[in-house]
């Protein structure tokens, strides 16, 4: 069924339009449009914004600004965030990451949602036109939130800092048995001094590892250093069940995994 | 339903139409505008057969609405020959014996086009990478990923 897609100009006017019960915000397509494909009738009009704002990248001074409309594709493809271009790719297929955005990936339930983890690792904050959030506090209440998300917000990692890995069983794409993003800050002496994990798949949105997270501070990224955190890893997740895993399996593999990132 | 003006270029030529609003891209080739090439798969974003070129990027027609192409440059497999004569990667999905069932083709053939047109000589695993999003469910994907390859190949033997 065709669903009425109204154009804005500004957040402001789109946000308000947004407010009308039934109506869903249009970014890059990926998730709405394929919910009315599929017959989801709680979808009864479409609402989208063209301000530019909402499409630029702005680095500077060691921060960065990702606007909502920003593809994966523009993001792995930019010169100052290779950091972050393994998780850009990790999203979908090309064509999927042409047209998936940041915004949109915020929403998007497990086992999809990979940049999401990402963003959760690096303590990204949320920009919407209700003000900001830290992004633990934006996912805990997505599921509530009508306003229009318009940026993310993060400092960019030291080099070396950040890791991610995806796990699927399909090369070079396929859809999530797992993912991990990591932030890692060490001293001279190569101890972790500060450590932020996020996961995928460990629950119906990206969660944090906190307990491993504190397994970590002051050992060594060697096999010693990280068994504890490995241990403590799959302390309160609740991995999802779908045709790619069960929740037992990726409860299983989770510290495997873990340790590879952590070692690598 | 709303109607709502469209003008975007099709393969080359000026298209206008007065679409219903929230009409997907791939609806409005298929139903409104007569091509027929692109295919309509999964309507998910998973199996690739949507694929067209928009403005330089492969998207899925299927998840993309009609009306935000508006002034858009859009191209489908429909459009690749040229009076009468196959595009190179047309010709080598014959010769290599890619197509079976034939539905995933075009989209395979838009993936495979953008590729070749940022990267004339890719790697087999740039090939592998670039159909990535593309299903095929007859092939085993060899005799695809060969005839990018040939395609390819063809390419820089006319440019040499």
């Amino acid at each position: 069924m065709a669903l009425a897609l109204q154009t804005f100009p500004t957040v402001k006017d789109a946000n308000a339009a947004l407010q009308t019960a039934g109506t869903r915000y249009l970014g890059g397509g990926t998730l709405v449009i394929r919910a009315a494909n599929e017959g989801d009738v709680s979808v009864s009009g479409l609402v989208r914004s063209t301000d530019p704002a909402l499409s630029a990248i702005a680095i500077a001074g060691g921060k960065v600004r990702i606007g909502a409309s920003v593809s994966m594709a523009a993001i792995a493809r930019h010169p100052d965030l290779g950091a972050l271009a393994k998780a850009a790719r990790a999203v979908g297929g090309p064509a999927i990451r042409n047209m998936a955005t940041v915004g949109g990936n915020l929403f998007a339930p497990a086992p999809y949602g990979d940049f999401a983890v990402a963003l959760l690792a690096l303590d990204a904050t949320v920009g919407t036109e209700d003000g900001e959030l830290p992004i633990e506090i934006f996912l805990a209440k997505r599921d509530g939130s009508r306003a229009i998300v318009t940026a993310v917000s993060f400092t960019l990692p030291k080099d070396d800092s950040f890791r991610f890995l995806k796990v699927s069983r399909v090369k070079p794409k396929g859809v999530s048995v797992l993912s991990i993003a990591a932030v890692l800050e060490r001293v001279a002496d190569g101890t972790v001094s500060s450590a932020r994990i996020a996961l995928g798949c460990m629950a119906d949105r990206p969660v944090r590892a906190k307990a491993a997270e504190k397994a970590l501070l002051g050992k060594s990224l060697d096999r010693d250093g990280i068994a504890a955190a490995l241990a403590a890893v799959t302390e309160g997740i609740a991995p999802i069940t779908d045709p790619i895993a069960s929740a037992w399996y990726r409860a299983e593999v989770l510290p495997v995994h873990l340790g590879r990132l952590l070692l690598s | 339903m709303a109607k709502v003006p469209v003008q975007f270029t099709l393969n080359g030529s000026e298209k206008a139409e007065f679409i219903d609003s929230g009409t997907t891209l791939l609806n409005a080739l298929r139903d409104k505008i007569g091509d027929t090439s692109p295919k309509g798969g999964c309507h998910q974003g998973t199996c690739g057969a949507c694929s067209v070129i928009i403005d330089g990027e492969l998207r899925l027609s299927c998840l993309t609405l009609a009306e935000t192409c508006n002034r858009a440059a859009i191209t489908t497999t429909s459009g690749l020959a040229e009076g009468g004569v196959l595009h190179p990667l047309q010709r080598a999905f014959l010769d290599t014996f890619a197509t079976q069932c034939g539905f995933c083709t075009p989209g395979m053939i838009m993936a495979a086009k953008v590729l070749l047109d940022h990267t004339p000589d890719p790697s087999r695993d740039e090939v592998v990478e670039a159909l990535s999003g593309n299903i095929c469910r007859c092939t085993g994907y060899e005799p695809i990923i060969q005839a990018v390859l040939t395609a390819a190949r063809a390419n820089s033997q006319n440019a040499a």
